[in-house]
């Protein structure tokens, strides 16, 4: 089985995200890099069913120079191959515009399954993995959190968490997958797999090379904000009985959450 | 110069780090307490690859450098040093030499079991009369046919318990010294070889300290690692690696020490204040951060020499020396700093003050490591 894994490099979620003062960016000095949570959960998944059923798991990554390292820990968790396309003129490239470069690479690789984040932490959009299924014309499940394939190899049952309940679809493979968090638990990249990776090339393509011209975004980032400094809060001083009092009172008349 | 990490060094960090701050950090302190073998996380730890760091891919290690190597080392230490006891004494004191003396048959042997974690390692090298002067051993090995023959008694063997492959060092020979002494690859299975007193110590509690008798202990003369009278110079050349890993050890408990002593000092508050707004605790912390970027400075650059394969022990025993002294005053400001919360038990930071007087006695005291160095000194003049 063929497996392709999406893999997006997004700032370490516990690393202080600093807006650039025009507002056309985040500051990227100093902020530490990995691969998106749920791509590291996409990149277990694929690693478990090639196990299952043998073949090979590739990486693909869309975005600059660094995003390398993110595949690298891919690599390091056990996959076989990766491939980064990076190009200038992909800096402003909207989700979409991301998905059309992924699909032009897949497109040349052979594919049973496409496993991706269900959202990257970063942008939050979730839009790549069903543009994607769009893009290469096969079959989508979002939001996966329990993934079979029958062993011929040929479908895949797939467990969505809906509100009130679970959502058990079956779907014709090749396929686009994008995953919860809920659905595995990456394993950590071992010692000999991060000198395999050290050795394994990554190979890298222009826009040019996958055959695309540049983009044009369909969405335009128009700037980013700061979320509203959050207000000191505030401590109720007296003893139990008053203190639960008040504290029943502010929540039900001012921040009416009662 | 480059003071910077490769790629490989910080995924190796950041791995390490994950893998000790998610499994080994919540379970420390009950190790601690119990003095319990975690075989459990050993066997976790195997599969990571971190049993056989140093060794060869093809005899079943990572094959890593020697930076990597203390990288990984601080970070299981910065979790817990007694568990990290375990596994660099399998790395640096077992498989070191092995890889390095051994026969390609007994790296085939014996390097793919310690590496995957199905064995474990210990260095049986001090006895009741020979501890800093270690070359003055009295375990003897004598001939018999196709065996050799051990006896004597080792103490402070660290895995002692849990270990089935002992690196043994006696005495073959009249010559004085370190010249008498061979060493030999040794199995618990080995008729005659049996664990005495098992230690109950300071720190570092859930790795075993145990007595290795050996009575009339029948080892195959295969099983001899490198050549007669080789047994010194296996045993000191050793001891650098060895030292590296101790000085990794010290480090990461000094890190240990200032990263809670730091996260106290912002959430205490005495006087109104948190107590890190005075400066008696802000100069604490400085001096502990300053003195820990030094020993780790210090031990990278002894990796760094040990792994373009020049002679490092100098640069070895300053960094063990300074690490080791370094966890030990960090780790009493942290005490300190955390005030009569330091003293008990709840907090982790009386464990790091018992942890870290270790690092200052064992693979060569402090006043050896200064011996050592001191040595240097004069032979250069």
């Amino acid at each position: 089985m063929h497996i392709v894994v999406c893999v997006k490099q997004v700032p370490d979620t516990e690393a202080p995200i600093r807006i650039r003062p025009d507002g056309t960016g985040i500051e990227e000095s100093g902020l530490s890099f990995v691969m998106n949570y749920y791509d590291e959960h996409a990149t277990e998944a694929g690693l478990r069913l090639r196990e299952q059923f043998g073949g090979t798991v590739t990486l693909v990554s869309v975005g600059p120079e660094r995003a390398r390292e993110a595949l690298r820990t891919g690599l390091a968790m056990g996959a076989d191959e990766a491939i980064l396309v990076t190009d200038p003129q992909l800096d402003r490239a909207d989700p979409v515009g991301v998905a059309r470069v992924l699909a032009a690479v897949i497109r040349t690789l052979p594919y049973d399954v496409v496993l991706c984040g269900k959202i990257s932490t970063d942008d939050n959009a979730g839009i790549v993995g069903p543009a994607l299924a769009e893009y290469l014309g096969v079959p989508q499940a979002t939001a996966v959190a329990r993934l079979e394939v029958d062993a011929a190899g040929s479908r895949a049952l797939v467990h969505r968490e809906v509100e009130g309940g679970v959502e058990v679809l079956s779907v014709p493979l090749p396929a686009v997958l994008t995953v919860e968090r809920s659905l595995n638990e990456p394993r950590y990249p071992s010692l000999p797999g991060i000198m395999k990776a050290k050795r394994t090339p990554i190979r890298t393509l222009t826009l040019a090379e996958v055959g695309l011209a540049a983009p044009a975004p369909r969405a335009v980032l128009a700037r980013l904000e700061s979320p509203p400094a959050r207000r000191a809060g505030r401590i109720v001083q007296g003893d139990a009985d008053d203190a639960v009092r008040e504290i029943v009172r502010f929540l039900r008349e001012q921040a009416r959450v009662l | 110069m480059d003071f910077q990490l490769t790629d490989e060094h910080r995924m190796v960090q950041a791995a390490v780090r994950e893998f000790a701050t998610r499994e080994i950090l919540p379970r420390a302190a009950d190790l601690d307490q119990t003095g319990a073998f975690p075989a459990d996380l050993i066997r976790r730890a195997a599969a990571l690859g971190l049993m056989g760091m140093i060794v060869p891919e093809e005899y079943g290690g990572a094959g890593m450098d020697a930076i990597s190597y203390v990288i990984a080392q601080e970070e299981l230490a910065r979790a817990s040093a007694g568990l990290q006891t375990i596994i660099t004494v399998n790395n640096s004191l077992v498989c070191d030499p092995l890889v390095r003396f051994g026969t390609d048959e007994q790296k085939r042997r014996y390097l793919p079991r310690l590496c995957s974690g199905a064995s474990l390692g210990c260095y049986c090298l001090t006895e009741p009369a020979a501890g800093s002067d270690a070359m003055a051993l009295q375990t003897t090995a004598r001939r018999d046919g196709d065996h050799w023959v051990l006896r004597g008694t080792k103490v402070f063997v660290t895995n002692g318990v849990e270990a089935d492959v002992c690196i043994v060092y006696a005495r073959t020979g009249p010559e004085p010294g370190g010249r008498g002494l061979s060493a030999f690859i040794v199995e618990k299975s080995f008729p005659g070889i049996a664990v005495g007193k098992v230690e109950k110590k300071l720190g570092i509690t859930c790795s075993s300290t145990a007595e290795i008798v050996l009575d009339d202990c029948r080892v195959p003369a295969d099983n001899l690692l490198g050549e007669v009278g080789m047994g010194g110079r296996i045993a000191l050349s050793t001891l650098d690696g060895g030292r590296l890993g101790i000085a990794a050890q010290a480090v990461g408990i000094a890190r240990a020490a200032l990263e809670e002593a730091t996260a106290y000092a912002a959430t205490r508050r005495q006087f109104g204040r948190p107590i890190g707004e005075f400066q008696a605790i802000q100069f604490a912390l400085a001096d502990m951060a300053t003195r820990i970027e030094a020993a780790r400075l210090l031990l990278y650059r002894a990796a760094y020499l040990r792994q373009r394969g020049v002679r490092h022990t100098r640069e070895a025993s300053m960094a063990k020396l300074f690490a080791s002294e370094t966890a030990m005053w960090a780790a009493h400001r942290a005490v300190q700093i955390f005030g009569g919360y330091g003293y008990v038990r709840g907090y982790p930071v009386e464990r790091y003050f018992r942890d870290a007087k270790i690092t200052e006695i064992y693979e060569g005291t402090s006043e050896i490591q200064r011996l050592v160095i001191a040595r240097h000194l004069v032979q250069a003049t």
